[in-house]
């Protein structure tokens, strides 16, 4: 079988037109080839991130993900251009949705697309999820952890960061929710909440919670990797996806 | 978790940074995930100069016993100072 993949980075349209940079993962055969938008966390467009991006693409997807912080700090190193961005009050939803929307358009024109276009996020990422998949007709769409998608936003928040759970009657495509027990943004509470109104509104839906996991249990380059736990969620994010796209 | 919260104040001084030393305007303090420190979450200040651009920046992550260390060595050794010593206000600009 051949198995050949590329990564690289390209310029694509974001919001508004507007040229942004992403990191492209893809199999290098003919096709066709399910795609998926990977939205990066809070902490930027990382090489943690990046990893994803080629982990889809071997497992035999089109990757996109965009650099959201393109505008504020072109060519800046990615933990400089989080706190930037994060000092300014962080991403636009509008403009966020718009990216994607870039992102979508990008993947479906490839030769080798299939036309199927999902979304994966972590984090923050996991928020952005679950609202492009309300703004955008996608066909599958991965919320990890995604604190405030419901609950309540603590008052002193300076950010204009808003639970979305309101949008979810616009969900285009099936949600599946990997979440930790010990987490507590969002918290089992909210995760409760999240899945009982998708349950209400009939939208499909799979939610996959772990004990002795907590916020950022994926990420392997940190304190709280749980490594039975990602095995197992990365294992259920590729038979979703696999379902979905291909 | 993402806290999101950040509390910003004015600066006056410099730092050093990757591309060496630079005046710092703004400092942005926040708890959030380190980028590198080996905890899930530290109290992570930033020294910066937005108008130079993303990276003039000097960072640090510390743990919350590690911040609270560093704000009672910075009153200490200011209370240690004459009062007003390291004042703006005691260094006329340049001109003066």
């Amino acid at each position: 079988m051949y198995d050949a993949t590329q990564a690289e980075t390209v310029t694509i349209g974001g919001h508004g037109g507007d040229r942004i940079e992403a990191y492209l993962g893809r199999p290098l055969g003919p096709g066709p080839y399910g795609a998926v938008v990977v939205i990066h966390h809070l902490p930027g467009y990382d090489r943690e991130t990046k990893e994803y991006v080629r982990r889809l693409a071997d497992a035999g997807f089109l990757v996109l993900c965009p650099n959201l912080y393109s505008r504020e700090a072109p060519g800046a190193s990615p933990d400089d251009a989080a706190a930037l961005v994060r000092a300014a009050g962080g991403v636009p939803d509008e403009r966020l949705v718009g990216d994607v929307a870039g992102a979508a358009a990008y993947l479906r024109e490839m030769t080798s697309s299939n036309g199927k276009v999902g979304v994966i996020g972590h984090c923050s990422g996991g928020r952005h999820a679950f609202l492009s998949a309300c703004n955008l007709d996608l066909d599958a769409a991965v919320d990890c952890y995604g604190a405030f998608v419901t609950g309540t936003v603590p008052d002193d928040f300076p950010l204009a960061v808003t639970p979305v759970v309101d949008q979810a009657p616009k969900l285009s495509c099936p949600v599946l929710g990997m979440f930790g027990n010990d987490d507590r943004y969002p918290s089992p509470e909210n995760v409760d909440e999240l899945e009982a109104e998708l349950t209400r509104l009939g939208k499909p839906h799979e939610f996959h919670r772990y004990d002795g996991a907590g916020h950022g249990f994926f990420g392997a380059d940190r304190p709280n990797y749980r490594p039975e736990a990602a095995v197992d969620g990365w294992a259920k994010i590729l038979d979703f996806f696999r379902r979905n796209l291909v | 978790m993402c806290t999101y919260l950040t509390v910003k104040a004015d600066m006056e001084g410099s730092g050093k940074g990757a591309q060496g030393w630079f005046p710092v305007t703004d400092a942005s303090v926040y708890v959030d995930h380190p980028v590198h420190a080996p905890f899930g979450h530290t109290v992570n200040v930033d020294f910066l100069n937005p108008a130079l651009g993303a990276g003039a920046r000097v960072a640090v992550e510390l743990t919350e016993e590690s911040a609270r260390a560093l704000a009672g060595a910075l009153l200490a050794a200011l209370d240690a100072a004459p009062p007003g010593l390291a004042s703006a206000s005691a260094t006329p600009p340049p001109g003066h």
